[in-house]
């Protein structure tokens, strides 16, 4: 306690100066430094300037893994910032418990959150102990399969139309000297490819008894068996794509050069900046074409307690203006990703984002892993999956026991 | 003058060199507080379940089983042994070998030694990046050789599960030989040149004269060296960090990237302060009966 009073007051004499000048600057950390994602940051900026305060953008480079730990330092430290992103779920949860995050119930209540909010899971991930502390901003699943057309045309099959198609088109993709599926290194890709999987062979009610029940037995039993049949099955037509980082990944398939990439909604903004087209150039299929479910997990704005007037006017100010439709449409179009509003019209919205939107609307929607478990257990997650999807040698069975072994310890 | 012969008994032991004591009272104070404090603060809330934010509710050994039952945790410490072990040889015997050609007064020796310490001036990361490029099958080492006609020539240390801690290796070596030549030189310089001339005179070959004479007597720059290598061994992270950042899946881990790992992003504190707890009594198995020998029996020898 003593040294975080004292980081606390030696911030306040850095931050001292900023703060005579300008009340009403409020400073927000995110991630979104990509070309389409700064495009979107953009429109947020727009929209909160326009409320006569101004955003002063404190993207932090590299992904979230980089960015959270800052954040969180800053915010434990006593030099928070004025808003910052969080994934929906359980990113921030202890910050919250230890009372260093913003309560938003009354401005939630002022302007019926619970009412615009689709899917209401959405407002229950930023709602711990009944009280709202986070504006959610958009929905990005990550069910879904992105095929390369001009690949499969040169292998000389037609394009698969679901899983099962893909990994028995994969030995002609392999004889054309395509890689099948291009799979990046990170570790949250591959553990995020599996989780896709559960959903996709396992279905929803196995998902969720899994992850949201943290049931063991089903996480050990037959159903999980043939996900990890299948997530063995990738990891034979992922050999070969040696890229790190998720662009990558997603350029081998927009160059053709690999079939196809499991992996979430924000890689169409890839295909977009490549000008490739949905439908001509690439195909989607979500849910990987068998179960069409998305989950539900994005991005959330969370607000520190600042013990300033002007500073928490304008933070209301700011979560006001994200769940604004005019904000939701400007932000998400460029995003990619899907309004938190089911009210709003996205006339504009391309070929795959439709088809979410149409996915949305029925209710086929899953509270994402982010959501469900800490990220001591994603962690865990991830140690598993890097490991299994890189070390051939690593049998189903094995990886499938550990697997258990987290859901078994996960809180 | 009675105060003066009554200040020559006990407490002239902690007045002497009384400046120089109040001098060093603020490294004292860093090194209580910071070093030991900070470091018996996390090894109690090592035995802890703090998540996010430190917390005392204790779990006993708890975040240790987990920690040993871990695999990753497994091959980092795998790695670190294998690292260790063939970079402490590697870099001593490079450094050495380069230090004893260098001594051979030869020409250009500040170039020589410049270029050789080149390395160390540049940063981890840099180093990293550099020889992930050259390790890199598309672009390095691999793609020159196959560009000079050898069709078969393969080498990509870094993409292989089995041999990738040997291409961290071979940057960690690049980079810290230099330093080592650069210590023992100085040791060297420091040898009487009488002594060399004596076994000249005895006739004694050169080879018997390093290995029997000279080595032996620079064991205070061996064992300054050895610190210096093996404190950098610990906590390498930044170099697997540019390189691979622990890949291929998990094959290149290795202990300080665990902590960090689970300290923030897993926002789990209490495994990360087990681990470090893990290192530090790694280190201290080895320090402590070396510092024992040396400091302790020293002084008897003395």
């Amino acid at each position: 306690m003593k040294l975080r009073f004292l980081a606390a007051a030696l911030a306040a004499t850095v931050a001292m100066p900023f703060g005579a000048a300008n009340a009403t600057d409020l400073e927000v950390t995110h991630w979104w430094t990509s070309g389409g994602e700064a495009a979107a940051v953009a429109e947020l900026a727009k929209a909160f300037d326009a409320t006569g305060n101004k955003w002063v953008d404190g993207a932090i480079a590299g992904s979230g893994g980089t960015a959270r730990p800052i954040m969180i330092s800053r915010i434990t430290g006593g030099d928070p910032m004025g808003a910052t992103q969080f994934n929906h779920g359980r990113q921030a949860e202890e910050l919250v418990q230890a009372g260093l995050m913003r309560d938003l119930t009354d401005l939630a209540e002022r302007e019926h959150w619970k009412d615009i909010i689709k899917p209401a899971s959405l407002l229950d991930s930023c709602t711990i102990e009944g009280k709202i502390y986070c504006a959610p901003v958009n929905i990005h699943s990550w069910q879904w399969l992105w095929l390369s057309n001009a690949a499969f045309k040169k292998a000389g099959v037609p394009v698969p139309k679901n899983w099962d198609e893909f990994v028995a088109a994969a030995p002609a993709l392999e004889k054309a000297g395509i890689i099948p599926l291009a799979l990046g290194g990170q570790p949250w890709q591959s553990s995020g490819a599996f989780d896709v999987l559960i959903v996709a062979i396992a279905g929803k009610d196995v998902f969720e008894q899994v992850f949201a029940k943290k049931d063991e037995a089903v996480a050990a039993g037959p159903e999980i068996a043939k996900v990890f049949k299948a997530a063995d099955d990738a990891r034979r037509m992922s050999k070969g794509s040696n890229v790190q980082d998720w662009n990558q990944a997603t350029n081998l398939v927009i160059t053709g050069k690999a079939g196809g990439q499991i992996m979430g909604d924000w890689a169409q903004g890839e295909f977009q900046v490549a000008g490739q087209k949905a439908g001509e150039d690439y195909t989607c299929l979500p849910g990987l074409g068998v179960n069409e479910v998305i989950a539900t997990g994005g991005d959330a704005f969370y607000f520190p307690l600042i013990e300033d007037e002007e500073k928490s006017k304008a933070q209301e100010a700011l979560a006001s203006t994200l769940l604004k439709p005019e904000t939701q449409v400007a932000f998400n179009l460029k995003k990619g990703s899907l309004p938190v509003r089911g009210d709003v019209d996205l006339a504009t919205a391309n070929d795959c984002m439709r088809k979410g939107l149409d996915i949305l609307a029925k209710g086929n929607v899953i509270q994402w892993t982010d959501q469900l478990l800490s990220p001591d257990s994603q962690k865990q997650k991830e140690d598993l999956f890097s490991e299994f999807f890189a070390n051939p040698s690593m049998t189903p069975e094995d990886a499938q026991k550990r697997f258990a072994e987290i859901i078994a310890a996960a809180d | 003058m009675t105060a003066q012969t009554r200040g020559s008994a006990r407490p002239n032991q902690w007045l002497r060199n009384l400046n120089a004591k109040i001098a060093s009272i603020p490294m004292i104070l860093t090194a209580v507080v910071i070093f030991v404090g900070g470091t018996a603060w996390t090894v109690l809330y090592s035995f802890t379940n703090s998540k996010l934010l430190p917390r005392l509710s204790f779990v006993g050994f708890d975040q240790y089983e987990r920690l040993w039952e871990a695999p990753r945790w497994i091959v980092s410490i795998q790695n670190l042994a294998v690292f260790g072990f063939f970079s402490l040889i590697f870099s001593l015997v490079i450094g050495f070998v380069l230090a004893a050609l260098m001594d051979q007064k030869i020409r250009f020796e500040n170039t020589f030694r410049t270029i050789m310490l080149y390395p160390f001036a540049l940063s981890f990361i840099v180093t990293g990046l550099v020889w992930q490029w050259l390790l890199n099958p598309q672009y390095g080492i691999q793609s020159i050789m196959r560009s000079l006609g050898w069709e078969g020539f393969s080498f990509d240390p870094l993409y292989n599960s089995d041999i990738v801690i040997y291409g961290i290796l071979i940057a960690a070596l690049w980079q810290g030989t230099g330093l080592v030549m650069c210590l023992m030189l100085a040791g060297l310089r420091g040898i009487d040149e009488d002594i060399w001339k004596a076994a000249r005179v005895d006739g004694i070959s050169m080879w018997k004269t390093y290995v029997l004479i000279i080595i032996p007597m620079m064991r205070g720059v061996f064992i300054t060296t050895l610190v210096i290598i093996a404190s950098g061994i610990v906590k390498v992270y930044d170099l697997v960090v540019a390189q691979t950042s622990g890949g291929p899946g998990i094959a290149s881990e290795v202990p300080a990237k665990y902590v960090y790992d689970y300290m923030f992003l897993a926002q789990n504190l209490g495994q990360g302060f087990a681990a470090s707890t893990m290192m530090l009594v790694t280190v201290a198995i080895i320090i402590v009966p070396w510092a024992y020998l040396e400091f302790g029996g020293g002084r008897k020898r003395g």
